[in-house]
């Protein structure tokens, strides 16, 4: 019953601030906080749910980015038609990337996901047909509707608005599948996940691929709203970055975990260009930096775990124990390893 | 064989002994602890920084530039253990991602807000001029950082198998519980790993920054290189790393001349990830 009133209060602030807070500012502010909830969100599946940290992500981003683009700049189509033709190609390359990759763990996966995204965005800045270094721009002004093309920035937020709720609905519904089940024992233990018979590479590839869907509508619709897609906004590493940062500092692997974060850091980063100009832009990732290491050190599991751990103590206290013996027994395994190998 | 590949060859040996001084910092706390350092490369970028504030406040070169970064990135080595990765460590995996990729980004923008984007570098003379023998022109820079990162690659190899400390850290690095009840303290031997790690990375970046282009952003490239020859020499291995950091200097020079230089960091990430997918253990580590 309060989820549900929190739910209403969230779904009602969410529809009315466009037009309490109706300047120019606070509309594109509300429409990029929603805008980057639902690329974080998309992370979620596979970096929260799955446990596998993505810092490639912007890959699919670019993916929507460049398709919504160039279905304008090559075809002379609306960029609305890019969106199907990115996810395609977006869940393609996450299939291509996911099936060698996934079976890193942990830290081996964050590097290769890193190492793929610097060779797209290196190939794509050498490709002259994809604009290269200068990028592809949309239409300067719209023909029609389905250009969605608009001065204003509310009728993005509203659009932002529904891919957001369908997003989160999506991940609900996929945290309550039997999917969802497999993800969180995955994340877990994978050896002990296998062993229980869930098929652990096919269900982090399934993540991969959503989560790539998703990621890469959050492109499209990105570059749509500014009008034009080049290396770096489309295809370089602080977008996952910046993606990665709102998740986790929110809660990763928490449903509003993305969407807090992206309340928050959205905020921060347009307030501090806007106050600070060009030198803000180098000052906003000290900024981002000093957030991450924070919560990497003092809470590691998002703001929002702060909530969720005290309304469920008594079950969280079992659960910590639980982990703790689980982390000494990862420990003596890894040393168990070590010592395997001597002599 | 040409001469200009020889030339092109050998200025990839000299660039690679560097890349394998830093990428032995990686690998040494990377095999002990089993922690990736995402910040490595930008250790080595505020390597570059030190060595660019001492020759531009005091006018010294690398005699006085590279001693002061070592130390200086020791240093920062050894608060960055205590203050983060010691708790990191053993904290969940994202934790371990989050802080040190944080870490970078702390450092990368700290610097790029006091110094700006613009691409820095020193004046061409600083160490000499261009040796010429054989046919070859060295110039005296690269050829003092790819000796000097030989040399002290070597000792630092010599430094974990040959010495007490070196034996102690290994010891950690086999069972932190057994190497406590034979009177090690791991905290310490983790923190002088730490320090070595650093330094190493603050001395090379002292070397290279009298040829390199000097700017915030250059530690992303860097950190890609040390993990590539991290993977490639197989983790926590000195020695592989040294044969690794060669290979790669080679083939990124090789691949800079003979396919054009905008494609020599692809074909370097390209390997990284044949190496990632199809042999992770290295081309001839064990851990």
């Amino acid at each position: 019953m309060r989820r549900l009133i929190w739910l209403l209060v969230v779904a009602a602030v969410a529809i009315a601030y466009p037009l309490l807070l109706s300047s120019p500012f606070q509309q594109r502010l509300g429409a990029l906080v929603l805008l980057y909830a639902i690329a974080a969100s998309a992370w979620n599946i596979v970096g929260g749910y799955a446990g596998q940290v993505s810092v490639g992500h912007v890959v699919f981003f670019g993916c929507g980015a460049y398709a919504a683009m160039g279905s304008y700049a090559k075809f002379g189509l609306s960029p609305l038609l890019g969106i199907p033709g990115g996810i395609v190609l977006a869940v393609g390359l996450a299939a291509i990337i996911g099936v060698p990759t996934l079976r890193l763990s942990g830290h081996y996966f964050s590097m290769a996901t890193i190492a793929v995204a610097e060779t797209v965005r290196l190939i794509v800045t050498n490709t002259e047909w994809l604009g290269a270094a200068v990028g592809l721009s949309g239409p300067t002004v719209p023909r029609n509707i389905f250009d969605l093309s608009f001065l204003s920035s509310l009728p993005y937020y509203y659009l932002f608005l529904v891919v957001l709720v369908i997003t989160l609905l999506i991940t609900w519904w996929m945290a309550n599948s039997r999917m969802g089940f497999y993800l969180r024992a995955i994340k877990d233990s994978e050896r002990a996940a296998r062993s229980l018979g869930a098929p652990a590479s096919r269900t982090k590839l399934y993540a991969y691929m959503l989560s790539a869907a998703l990621t890469s509508v959050a492109g499209a619709l990105y570059a749509m709203m500014f009008g034009f897609v080049d290396p770096e906004s489309g295809l370089g590493i602080l977008i996952s970055v910046k993606i990665l940062i709102m998740a986790a500092l929110g809660g990763a692997g928490l449903l509003f975990g993305p969407l807090v974060g992206a309340a928050i850091l959205v905020p921060l980063e347009e307030i501090s260009n806007s106050w600070l100009g060009g030198k803000g832009a180098g000052l906003t990732f000290v900024v981002y930096g000093a957030i991450i290491v924070l919560i990497a050190r003092f809470q590691p599991g998002g703001l929002l775990s702060l909530f969720t751990g005290r309304s469920k103590s008594k079950i969280d206290t079992s659960k910590t124990d639980t982990s703790k013996t689980d982390t000494s027994k990862t420990d003596t395994s890894k040393t168990d390893t070590g010592a395997g190998h001597a002599p | 064989m040409s001469f200009v590949l020889v030339q092109v060859i050998v200025g990839g040996l000299l660039l690679g002994a560097v890349y394998a001084l830093f990428s032995s910092g990686l690998t040494l706390v990377w095999g002990m602890m089993n922690i990736v350092n995402f910040a490595h490369g930008d250790f080595v970028m505020l390597g570059m920084y030190v060595a660019y504030v001492v020759y531009t406040l005091m006018g010294g070169g690398p005699i006085l530039g590279a001693p002061l970064a070592t130390l200086v990135l020791a240093t920062v080595g050894v608060v960055v253990y205590f203050a983060l990765i010691r708790d990191i460590m053993k904290g969940p995996m994202l934790a371990q991602i989050l802080g040190t990729f944080g870490l970078a980004l702390l450092l990368r923008y700290s610097v790029f807000w006091w110094f700006g984007a613009n691409f820095l570098s020193m004046p061409p003379n600083i160490v000499g001029g261009t040796y010429a023998f054989a046919g070859l022109r060295i110039e005296a820079s690269r050829l003092l950082a790819g000796v000097v990162a030989l040399l002290v690659t070597f000792g630092l190899h010599l430094l974990l198998t040959r010495t007490s400390l070196g034996s102690k850290m290994l010891a950690v690095a086999e069972d932190q519980t057994a190497a406590q009840l034979m009177g090690i303290r791991p905290d310490t031997m983790q923190a002088i790993a730490w320090a070595i790690a650093a330094g190493a990375t603050g001395l090379a970046g002292a070397l290279i920054a009298n040829f390199f282009y000097i700017v915030p952003t250059v530690g992303e490239t860097l950190g890609i290189v040390a993990f590539v020859t991290v993977s490639l020499g197989g983790f926590g291995s000195v020695p592989g790393a040294l044969v690794a950091g060669l290979l790669i200097g080679v083939i990124e020079s090789l691949s800079g001349y003979l396919i054009g230089a905008v494609y020599k960091d692809i074909v370097v990430y390209v390997l990284f990830l044949f190496f990632l997918w199809f042999r992770p253990q290295g081309l001839m580590g064990k851990m």
